[in-house]
């Protein structure tokens, strides 16, 4: 009898983190829309501080990268270390404790970075009382996460696990390392770097989130859900050992690439760019490796609109992995850094990328969670589906006529060495695309959306599913 | 020097993996680790 409880997977955790998934999605990227709505038009912070868009971008940031992706790694971790390990979590309470822990932190970084309470990195805005709790939290998940694997009913660990581990293991060092400071108030505090060491230490761990975080968390979901929704067996298990490897040793390196011409030595630079450029084989590899899994069933895609979302994910994965290492060289770099193409750089990963992987595995893992075949409209999945491919074509293509234009702008030279153009000439000439990149944030946002109406409408139809009870039959008709 | 050593190190720890990854005799293990995903979802069997 003790064992009964033992016999199911825990699918509560799963769920929680799921519907979060949804609702900090749509949270985070509303007030990217808005922030992207500021710089057309500046008025909309309406002179209030906490509406600023020095105060809501980095809650942008962080909703849409630990609130949004972070609840979706959570629960593809969570769900996938069970399906593949045959055996339920480590710790039902633990479970829980991640989940409010890691919504405390997300509520408390709501309320925060709007008072302008920071440390000023970026991706690392939090104070350090914040910071000690992620860290618990953190720690707490790498318990139940590799607790969880140990306890394992067979003998091989899954490639999603492996990535999955990574991420767990990588993004508690990194933010623990980037994070000690000393502390002078509650709500003050001071890095025990400085100057260049600061720099490096806040880029190795900047970069390394996009490494370990944005990319190795997402790989272990497409590792799971592509092979899932095709239902076929991943392309080379071999390749996804290799790929394993060769990505988390590489990724390590690449950190300085965001420090091109600064005080960092320059030949940390060049280690950096060097190291960025070897990333790609790695990339491609996992990538490749993903999107030849269908070789053979390609016509799932004509049907499959959640095949749709995690194969075109795998596109954007491959070109934002293609045009990060271009970027990284150096005399690329001399163009496109501080120019808005890094912020199309970053989208064409984030909602292409990171986004869509994402939602693919949660359209794909509703159902199974809800114990029903699928989600309430199909149709609206594909509806979703375009809508947020079409706004991130906007938003990216926009972003890189904007980023190139005021490259070279800002380089441009008249005979005798002055300045061509003023800066505010070049923030002329980007007005018309930062319209045209909140389009395409609207139409990502609507799609988030219609995603929660679909959830909602499926939670309804799941309560409905009573047994059908037996009807009385009519008094004319009835056998006595 | 250190690092050429290192570098050469690596680059053969590399390839060590490639040709460790890819012995026949691993093939086996490797399909059924990849079919792991495809298990039926339902309740664990006790």
């Amino acid at each position: 009898m003790s064992t009964s409880t033992k016999a199911f997977y825990n699918d509560k955790v799963v769920t929680q983190f799921a519907v979060a998934t949804v609702i900090w999605g749509i949270v985070g990227m509303l007030v990217g829309v808005l922030i992207a709505a500021q710089l057309y038009w500046p008025a909309l912070n309406f002179d209030l501080p906490f509406l600023t868009y020095s105060r809501l971008r980095p809650l942008h940031t962080n909703a849409v990268i630990f609130a949004f992706g972070g609840c979706a790694l959570f629960a593809t971790s969570l769900y996938v270390v069970q399906r593949t390990s045959h055996v339920r979590l480590l710790s039902d309470g633990l479970a829980s404790f991640v989940f409010w822990g890691w919504q405390l932190v997300i509520v408390l970084a709501a309320v925060t970075l709007p008072l302008g309470l920071t440390q000023g990195k970026e991706y690392a805005e939090l104070e350090w009382p914040i910071d000690i709790l992620i860290a618990v939290v953190w720690v707490s998940y790498a318990v139940l996460f590799f607790g969880t694997l140990a306890k394992r009913r067979v003998k091989h660990i899954y490639v999603a696990n492996w990535f999955y581990g990574a991420f767990i293991l990588t993004i508690a060092l990194l933010h623990i390392v980037n994070n000690i400071s000393i502390p002078v108030s509650l709500t003050k505090s001071y890095p025990v770097y400085s100057g260049a060491v600061d720099a490096m230490v806040q880029w190795w761990y900047g970069h390394n989130a996009v490494g370990f975080f944005l990319t190795a968390g997402f790989l272990g979901i497409m590792y799971y859900f592509v092979p899932k929704q095709a239902q076929r067996p991943i392309y080379s298990y071999r390749l996804s050992i290799v790929h394993f490897w060769a990505l988390i040793a590489i990724y390590m390196w690449a950190g300085p690439h965001h420090l091109h011409y600064t005080s960092l030595p320059d030949w940390a630079q060049s280690l950096g760019m060097v190291f960025s450029l070897v990333l790609l084989a790695p990339s491609w590899g996992g990538a490749i490796n993903g999107i030849m899994t269908l070789s053979g069933v390609w016509h799932k895609l004509r049907t499959d609109p959640i095949l749709k979302f995690l194969i075109v994910s795998l596109s954007f994965y491959m070109m934002s992995t293609f045009e990060g290492p271009m970027m990284s060289i150096k005399e690329v770099n001399a163009l496109s850094h501080y120019t808005d193409w890094t912020i199309g750089h970053v989208h064409s990963g984030a909602l292409g990328w990171v986004a869509m992987i994402s939602i693919g595995a949660l359209y794909a893992l509703f159902p199974r969670l809800l114990g029903t075949k699928q989600m309430y409209s199909v149709k609206w999945i594909d509806t979703h589906f375009w809508m947020h491919t079409i706004g991130v074509v906007f938003y990216i293509a926009s972003m890189w006529i904007a980023g190139v234009m005021q490259g070279l702008m800002w380089r441009a030279q008249n005979a005798d060495g002055t300045l061509t153009y003023t800066f505010v000439e070049s923030l002329n000439a980007t007005y018309p695309y930062y319209l045209a990149r909140l389009g395409g944030g609207l139409l990502v946002l609507a799609g988030m959306v219609l995603m929660a109406i679909n959830l909602i409408k499926t939670f309804q139809m799941v309560r409905d599913n009573r047994p059908a009870p037996v009807l009385e039959p009519d008094p004319a008709e009835a056998r006595s | 020097m250190i690092s050429g050593i290192i570098t050469g190190a690596l680059l053969l720890l590399f390839i060590g993996g490639w040709i460790w990854m890819w012995r026949p005799e691993r093939k086996a293990e490797f399909d059924a680790a990849a079919q792991l995903p495809l298990a039926e979802d339902g309740e664990v069997k006790s």
